[in-house]
């Protein structure tokens, strides 16, 4: 099989389609190519590696979101069960069959055109095909409601990798993340779809009915009862939150499995520890914040920010996409902060500004995408800075330094005044 | 006899493509992103351009002897502004609906780059004639990119044209939306028309790329 494989990628060797070929070919296996001077160092990850690393640490995470649309759509028709056991009524046959049917066609779409419009740019532009693409089209399935209409999802793929990624270059040179780049485009463009307590629970926007009783079916997330002042309607305990039997976007109610895979990204060194710790600090230290405006009583009971406010602070993390997003994209190498000290203030940021806008805009009841895409944005500013400030601590202490004459130099001041 | 010489053609044809005041000199962004979600506000506003344009061009042109070089600038906005409002009257007089759609955007021509960008760089150094043909010629290169932005904007964000259904009707669910097909909400605000505007650019200097700057 290799060996057939590398036949054939010399046969195709510059016709037009080679790209297309050696990326299938380089998926799975080394190309048999070596280079033929100088000294390399030899690394086993390359761009593939890492992109197949973090989408083993969202397979989790896919998998519980399965479970998660069907223990969600049962149970909003037959009621929630009083006695949960995860075994009993979450690892079902049921639950996963339904997730199956309703979650692997936004895989599918996803994937199926994303690698369509790069390789579609691969060939023209004849470059060989970029790897980008396999994280987003995992991420994407995992950050839309259930029920997001494929073709939507098709126009939202088409228009994040091709405005938000192929017209800045391709892989690598993107100013913004392109999986939240499709979330956004979503949002903006079918807002119905993408917030609401309709989507969140498959079936819900048909406007299937309760068992036995005409009234329709539907699943509010935890921040959408607290952006209405609700908070006492939902009854999901703090056990339900973490381990995520809550309604949400597909894959991104987990926090349990979330940190697992956020460990695993840490130790096999492929995200940003730094990123993750300082987010997850700037979420705190916004949620303290507003928690320290109500104990002051700064803020009457009535006001439309009051029960968001008073959601304690280390909850944040723990409802909503908080904690996917700072784990699986807060950290993309391409458009966060490249700097050591750029990445503390970068991801600080994010945390502190999404629970900001999860708080004063009920609009946006789901902020993250909003701050991390924010952020993406002034990244690079913000390593600007701190490598001026590198620049400049340095050229104090050099300007401190006292610098003793060595007999060296006067000898190549004066071979230099030959030479010259 | 041709009716224009292939240099005072040119004044007209230039800008429409290969020079166009929008995809190439980047100038008048502001009103191309804020009024475009519409086809019929886009079309108004193009024909307003054109006219305050073409006439401001011609009166520039007349009077760029007698115009002292230092007051030039303030000379320049009178003549707009003159023009301006009386667009604007003539709107609130004859299409009022459309004039509050359109609000203070009419009023905002004065302050199109385009426009006094043409002043300066044509009307001032050349005659009559000639300099109508650029005023007229820079309005048109404007309007015919506000119309395809406003076309697409329109047809997408509202699946309307002209304010007339033209992919059937959403809440009877009639035509396309009968499909499941939805209209695009976010081709109505303004960033739509930004990223419209850059597809164009896009589009027009993949065609011809020698109008690619240098980076």
């Amino acid at each position: 099989m290799k060996e057939k494989l590398h036949q054939l990628k010399l046969k195709y060797q510059g016709k037009k389609m080679a790209p297309a070929f050696n990326a299938l070919h380089t998926f799975l296996y080394t190309p048999n190519e070596t280079t033929h001077s100088g000294g390399h160092v030899r690394a086993v990850d390359d761009l593939k590696r890492t992109m197949n690393t973090v989408i083993l640490a969202l397979v989790p995470c896919l998998l519980f979101g399965i479970f998660n649309a069907g223990y969600q759509h049962y149970s909003a028709i037959n009621g929630f069960p009083t006695d949960f056991s995860v075994m009993e009524h979450f690892i079902t046959w049921d639950n996963f069959w339904l997730g199956a049917i309703t979650v692997l066609p936004l895989v599918i779409v996803s994937y199926g055109v994303g690698l369509l419009i790069e390789f579609i740019f691969a060939v023209i532009k004849g470059h060989e095909v970029e790897e980008g693409y396999l994280v987003t089209g995992m991420l994407v399935p995992l950050i839309i409601p259930v029920d997001t209409p494929l073709w939507m999802l098709a126009v939202a793929v088409a228009f994040g990798v091709i405005i938000g990624k192929e017209v800045f270059g391709g892989t690598g040179m993107n100013i913004l993340n392109p999986a939240l780049t499709i979330r956004a485009f979503l949002f903006f463009a079918y807002p119905t779809w993408m917030s609401g307590d309709k989507v969140w629970v498959h079936g819900a926007k048909e406007g299937m009915t309760q068992a036995g009783s005409t009234d329709a079916i539907s699943g509010e997330t935890i921040l959408g009862y607290l952006a209405q002042g609700n908070a006492s309607e939902f009854s999901y305990s703090l056990s339900d939150m973490f381990f995520g039997f809550i309604p949400g976007s597909v894959g991104e109610t987990s926090t349990f499995l979330i940190l697992l895979g956020g460990l695993f990204l840490i130790f096999s060194k492929i995200a940003s520890w730094r990123i993750m710790v300082s987010a997850v600090l700037g979420s705190l230290a916004m949620g303290l914040i507003f928690n320290g405006v109500v104990d002051a009583g700064w803020i009457p009971d009535y006001s439309k920010f009051y029960g968001l406010m008073q959601f304690d602070f280390w909850k944040h993390l723990i409802v909503g996409g908080l904690a996917f997003g700072i784990v699986y994209m807060a950290t993309d190498p391409v458009t966060g902060s490249q700097t050591n000290k750029g990445k503390w203030v970068y991801g600080f940021l994010i945390g502190f500004i999404s629970v900001m806008i999860r708080v004063f805009n009920p609009g946006y009841p789901e902020g993250v995408f909003l701050a991390i895409l924010l952020m993406n944005v002034f990244a690079p500013t913000i390593d600007h800075y701190v490598v001026q400030g590198n620049v400049r601590k340095r050229m104090k202490r050099l300007k401190n330094a006292t610098i003793f004459p060595k007999p060296s130099d006067g000898k190549a001041e004066e071979l230099k005044a030959e030479t010259v | 006899m041709a009716l224009l010489s292939k240099k005072d053609a040119n004044l007209i044809l230039d800008p429409l493509a290969d020079n166009n005041p929008i995809t190439i000199q980047v100038l008048g962004i502001c009103s191309a992103l804020a009024i475009t979600a519409e086809l019929k506000a886009s079309l108004v506003m193009s024909i307003s351009v054109i006219f305050v344009m073409g006439v401001g061009n011609v009166v520039i042109s007349l009077m760029r002897n007698l115009i002292p070089s230092k007051i030039r600038i303030i000379a320049q906005l009178i003549v707009v502004a003159t023009l301006v409002i009386v667009v604007d009257q003539v709107l609130k007089a004859f299409a009022y609906e459309l004039s509050k759609t359109l609000s203070v955007f009419v009023g905002l021509i004065i302050t199109n780059c385009i426009i006094m960008g043409r002043f300066e760089a044509f009307a001032l150094g050349n005659g009559v004639w000639r300099s109508f043909l650029d005023g007229v010629g820079n309005a048109l290169g404007y309007g015919l990119i506000l119309v395809m932005v406003g076309f697409f904007r329109e047809l997408l964000g509202a699946g309307t044209l002209f304010g007339i259904p033209v992919l059937g009707d959403p809440i009877a669910k009639t035509g396309l939306y009968s499909i499941g097909y939805e209209n695009n909400g976010f081709m109505i605000i303004p960033p739509a028309a930004l990223i419209v505007v850059g597809v164009i650019i896009w589009v027009q200097r993949s065609r011809n790329r020698a109008l690619i700057e240098e980076a």
